[in-house]
C-alpha cells in the first residue's frame, strides 16, 4: 500500500490510501436530448475493486462505458467533463481510442466469446496489437491469460474447440482471459455475473479478487452481496447522480445518505 | 348452369353460417361461454357440411358429364357412324356440340342436327339431375348439421381440420408441380438419350444442333447425328459468363453490404438499401438490351482503340451486365447476415482495442461467412439460370473458349433457340432442350442445396 496518498478530493481523502488510476470530474452524459449523468466526480483507486451500485437506469453502466469510451459507438451519445487515466484526459483529441481500450479492457454482462476457438479468442487481442512476435510467444500469452482467469485447467485439452461450446460461466471467464491477454491496466466489468448461476458466480468473484493484485477493477453490479464480497470501495448512483462513494464496509454498515440506506436494505430499486 | 349453381352454393354457405351461428347462440341461451366452440365455429361448420359435399358433386359431374354425353350420342348414332374413321367421328362430335351449345361448327348436316338435339336433351336432363342432387346434398347437410349443434359439439375441431386440409392442398399444389416438372424433364431427357448417347451429350466438344435432320435425307447427311450434341462448349460458356458475373457482383455486393451494415448512417441506409433492391426489380430484358446496345458496342470500340478485336457479342459484355443484375442479391442478403451478427461481438472486439475495420475483417465477416457464402451461391444459381441478358448479348456461337472477348453461348440461350420456331416435338433437337434443362436444374439444385447446408451447419455458431 502506498503510504503517501495522493490528494483524492474531500470524500476519498479520509478513507483511501492508494493512488488514483482513473478520475472522472464533472462528467455529464447525454443521449440525444436526454441527460443520463449529471456532474459525476469519481476516483477509481489503483489495484482495488470499486463497485458501482444503484437501481436500474441510474447511469452506472453509462459511467462505466465512458471510462473506455465505449459510448463512442452510440451515435447520439455525448460526453462532457473530464475523465483521466493516469492524469491524461481520455476524451482529449490526441488520445487514440484504440490505444485507450487496450489499456482499459471490458467484460460484458452477457458472455460474448467470438465464434472462434478458445485459443483464437484469447489470441485475438495480442494479435491485433502485435504483442507477440512468434507463435510460441502468442501461445504463452494465451496460456498465461487462461491460467490467470482460472480456466486453463478446464480447457487445456480443447484449446482449439469453439469458445461458444463452453458453459456460461466458462465463457465469461474466457472473456475475462481475453481481456487480460492484452495486459490492460484497468478492467471494466458490466454486471459480469448476472447471466451466471451461483457456482459460476462464486468462481468469477474469486477470480476478481485475485485479479485485484495486478489490475484496477471497476464492476457494475445489481447484487449487494456481490458488491460487499468483492469490492473495497463502493459508489452509489441514483437517477444519474453519484449519491455517495466510500469504503465498501462504510457504505454497507453506515451509509451517510438515506437513499443508499434505502437501496442496500432493499426498500427500493 | 354450373356458374349459377356455384353462386347458389355461396349463398347457401353464407345462409348456413348465419343459421348455425344463431342456433348455437340460441342453444347456449345467453351463456355463450358454455359452448364448447364459439358460435362462429358452429356457423362455419354448418356451412362446410352443407356446401362441401355439393361442391364435390358439381366438380365430379363437370368432369364426368361430357364423356357420358359423348358416349350416349355415339351409341345412339352408332349405325350411321359405322363407316366413319376416328377423325371423322371426332369432327362429328365437335360439330354437334357446337350446334347444340353455341360455337363455330365446321360442317353441319342432318345427322349433326339430330345429334345436337340429342345433346341438348341430354344436357337438360343432366342439369336437372345435377340441380336436384345439389339441392339434396345441401338440404341433407343442413338438416344433419343443424341437428348436430349442441352445447358440447366440437365444431371448432371440424373447422380447423378443414382449414388444415385446405392449407395442405395448397402446399401440395406447389410440391406436385415441382415433381411433375422434374418427371417430365427426366422422361424427355431419357427419350433424348435414346437418340443420342448420354456420353456424347455430356462429353462432346461440338454443339451445332441446328444441322440435325430427322426423316427424309437424314441418311444422305454424312455427319454423325450424335456428334453434334456435345454440350461441353455451352456449359463452358455458361460457366465463363457466370464467373465474370460473380467477379463483378461478389466484391461490389459484399463491400456495399459492409458499408451499408457497419458504416452507413441510418438515414443513408434507409435510402440506399431500397434503391439497391430496385436494381433487382429491373426486368432482365431491360438489362438485355442495355448489354446488347450499350455495353457490347462500348467494349468493341474500346477494344478497337487499343488494337484488340472484341466480338460484338462478347462474353464480357453479358457477364458484366449480369454481374450488375445480381449485385442486389449479394448485397442485400449479405447485409442481412452481417446485421444478424450480434452487436455484442462487435462491442467485445472494440473493447479489446480493435479498430472498426479489424473488427469487421476478423470477427464480423468470419461470423457472417456461412450466410455470405450462401448469398453468393444463390446469386450464382440466379446467374446460371438467367436467360434474357445472354440471349441478347452473348450470341449463339458455341465456341469452346475462355477468352471473355469472344462470343460464347449458354445453356439457356440454346434452350431458347432449340424450341423457338416450327418443329416436331419428338426430334432430337427439341428433346435436347429437355436434357439441357435437366442438367441446368441439377446444377442450380446442387448449388441451392449446398447453400442451405452451409447455412444450417454454421448458423448457430455465435448464439
Amino acid at each position: 500500500m502506498n503510504e503517501n496518498p495522493v490528494a483524492l478530493g474531500s470524500e476519498a481523502e479520509t478513507s483511501s490510501k492508494t493512488a488514483v488510476k482513473m478520475r472522472g470530474t464533472g462528467v455529464d452524459v447525454f443521449y440525444g436530448d436526454k441527460q443520463a449523468l449529471f456532474g459525476v466526480n469519481l476516483d477509481i483507486p489503483e489495484n482495488q475493486v470499486i463497485a458501482l451500485i444503484g437501481p436500474s437506469g441510474c447511469g452506472k453502466s453509462t459511467f462505466l462505458r465512458c471510462l473506455n469510451r465505449m459510448n463512442d459507438t452510440i451515435d447520439i451519445c455525448r460526453v462532457t467533463g473530464e475523465i483521466t487515466l493516469d492524469d491524461q484526459n481520455v476524451y482529449d483529441p490526441s488520445v487514440d481510442v484504440v490505444e485507450l481500450r487496450a489499456r482499459v479492457g471490458m467484460v460484458f454482462q452477457k458472455p460474448n466469446p467470438f465464434p472462434k476457438s478458445i485459443f483464437e479468442n484469447v489470441a485475438y487481442g495480442p494479435r491485433i496489437h502485435g504483442l507477440a512476435r512468434t507463435r510460441s510467444e502468442l501461445e504463452e500469452i494465451a496460456v498465461t491469460s487462461l491460467e490467470k482467469a482460472g480456466l486453463f485447467e478446464e480447457v487445456k485439452d480443447r484449446l482449439h474447440e469453439p469458445g461458444t461450446g463452453l458453459s456460461g460461466g466458462q465463457q465469461q471467464r474466457l472473456c475475462i482471459a481475453r481481456a487480460i491477454a492484452v495486459s490492460p491496466e484497468v478492467i471494466l466489468m458490466d454486471e459480469p455475473c448476472s447471466a451466471l448461476d451461483p457456482i459460476a458466480t462464486a468462481r468469477v468473484e474469486e477470480l476478481i479478487d485475485d485479479l485485484r493484485q495486478n489490475y484496477t477493477i471497476v464492476i457494475v453490479t445489481h447484487s449487494m452481496q456481490q458488491a460487499a464480497r468483492v469490492s473495497q470501495r463502493t459508489a452509489m448512483f441514483h437517477l444519474g447522480y453519484l449519491v455517495e462513494e466510500d469504503e465498501t464496509d462504510t457504505i454497507f454498515t453506515n451509509p451517510s445518505n438515506p437513499k443508499t440506506q434505502d437501496y442496500i436494505t432493499g426498500r427500493y430499486g | 348452369m354450373i356458374a349459377t349453381l356455384l353462386l347458389v352454393l355461396v349463398a347457401c354457405a353464407i345462409g348456413a353460417f348465419v343459421i348455425g351461428r344463431n342456433r348455437a347462440i340460441a342453444i347456449a341461451g345467453g351463456k355463450v361461454a358454455s359452448l364448447h366452440s364459439r358460435p362462429s365455429h358452429h356457423g362455419a361448420s354448418l356451412a362446410i357440411v352443407c356446401v362441401v359435399p355439393a361442391l364435390a358433386l358439381i366438380v365430379l359431374w363437370s368432369i364426368i358429364a361430357p364423356n357420358v354425353m359423348d358416349t350416349a350420342v355415339l351409341s345412339r348414332f352408332s349405325a350411321e357412324l359405322a363407316d366413319y374413321g376416328v377423325p371423322q367421328i371426332e369432327g362429328f362430335l365437335r360439330d354437334s356440340r357446337a350446334v347444340a351449345f353455341g360455337g363455330i361448327a365446321g360442317f353441319t348436316d342432318e345427322l349433326t342436327e339430330q345429334a345436337a338435339a340429342y345433346y341438348q336433351s341430354l344436357n337438360a336432363t343432366g342439369n336437372m339431375i345435377l340441380a336436384a342432387g345439389t339441392a339434396l346434398f345441401v338440404l341433407a347437410g343442413l338438416y344433419l348439421g343443424y341437428r348436430a349443434i349442441k352445447l358440447r359439439t366440437r365444431a371448432r375441431h371440424l373447422v380447423e381440420r378443414f382449414i388444415l386440409v385446405i392449407l395442405i392442398a395448397c402446399s401440395a399444389v406447389a410440391i406436385l408441380t415441382t415433381i411433375g416438372i422434374v418427371l417430365s424433364l427426366v422422361v424427355e431427357t431419357f427419350r433424348f438419350f435414346q437418340k443420342v448417347p448420354a456420353t456424347d451429350f455430356l462429353f462432346g466438344l461440338h454443339w451445332s444442333p441446328q444441322s440435325a435432320f430427322e426423316g427424309a435425307g437424314r441418311e444422305a447427311l454424312a455427319q454423325d447425328q450424335s456428334k453434334i450434341f456435345g454440350a461441353i462448349p455451352i456449359f463452358a460458356g455458361t460457366l465463363l459468363i457466370t464467373a465474370i458475373a460473380i467477379l463483378v457482383a461478389g466484391p461490389i455486393g459484399l463491400m456495399s453490404a459492409i458499408y451499408l451494415s457497419d458504416y452507413a448512417g441510418p438515414r443513408f441506409r434507409a435510402v440506399a438499401k431500397p434503391i439497391l433492391e430496385i436494381l433487382a426489380g429491373v426486368p432482365t430484358v431491360v438489362y438485355g438490351f442495355f448489354a446488347a446496345l450499350t455495353v457490347a458496342p462500348f467494349l468493341r470500340n474500346l477494344g478497337e482503340s487499343v488494337g484488340t478485336s472484341v466480338s460484338s457479342e462478347s462474353a464480357l459484355a453479358a457477364g458484366l451486365v449480369m454481374g450488375i443484375m445480381i449485385i442486389p442479391f449479394v448485397s442485400s442478403l449479405s447485409d442481412d447476415v452481417i446485421n444478424a451478427v450480434p452487436q455484442s461481438l462487435r462491442d467485445g472486439s472494440a473493447a479489446l482495442g480493435a479498430t472498426k475495420s479489424e473488427t469487421i475483417r476478423k470477427v464480423v465477416l468470419p461470423a457472417a461467412l456461412p450466410g455470405i457464402v450462401s448469398a453468393l451461391l444463390l446469386a450464382i444459381s440466379r446467374a446460371i439460370g438467367e436467360t434474357m441478358i445472354v440471349v441478347m448479348a452473348a450470341g449463339l456461337a458455341a465456341n469452346l473458349t475462355i477468352n471473355p472477348l469472344e462470343a460464347v453461348t449458354t445453356v439457356t440461350v440454346q434452350i431458347v433457340t432449340l424450341l423457338v420456331g416450327d418443329q416436331e416435338f419428338d426430334s432430337a433437337k427439341t428433346l435436347a432442350a429437355f436434357a439441357l434443362g435437366l442438367a441446368l436444374f441439377c446444377i442450380t439444385l446442387t448449388l441451392n442445396v449446398i447453400a442451405l447446408r452451409v447455412v444450417q451447419k454454421y448458423r448457430e455458431r455465435y448464439d
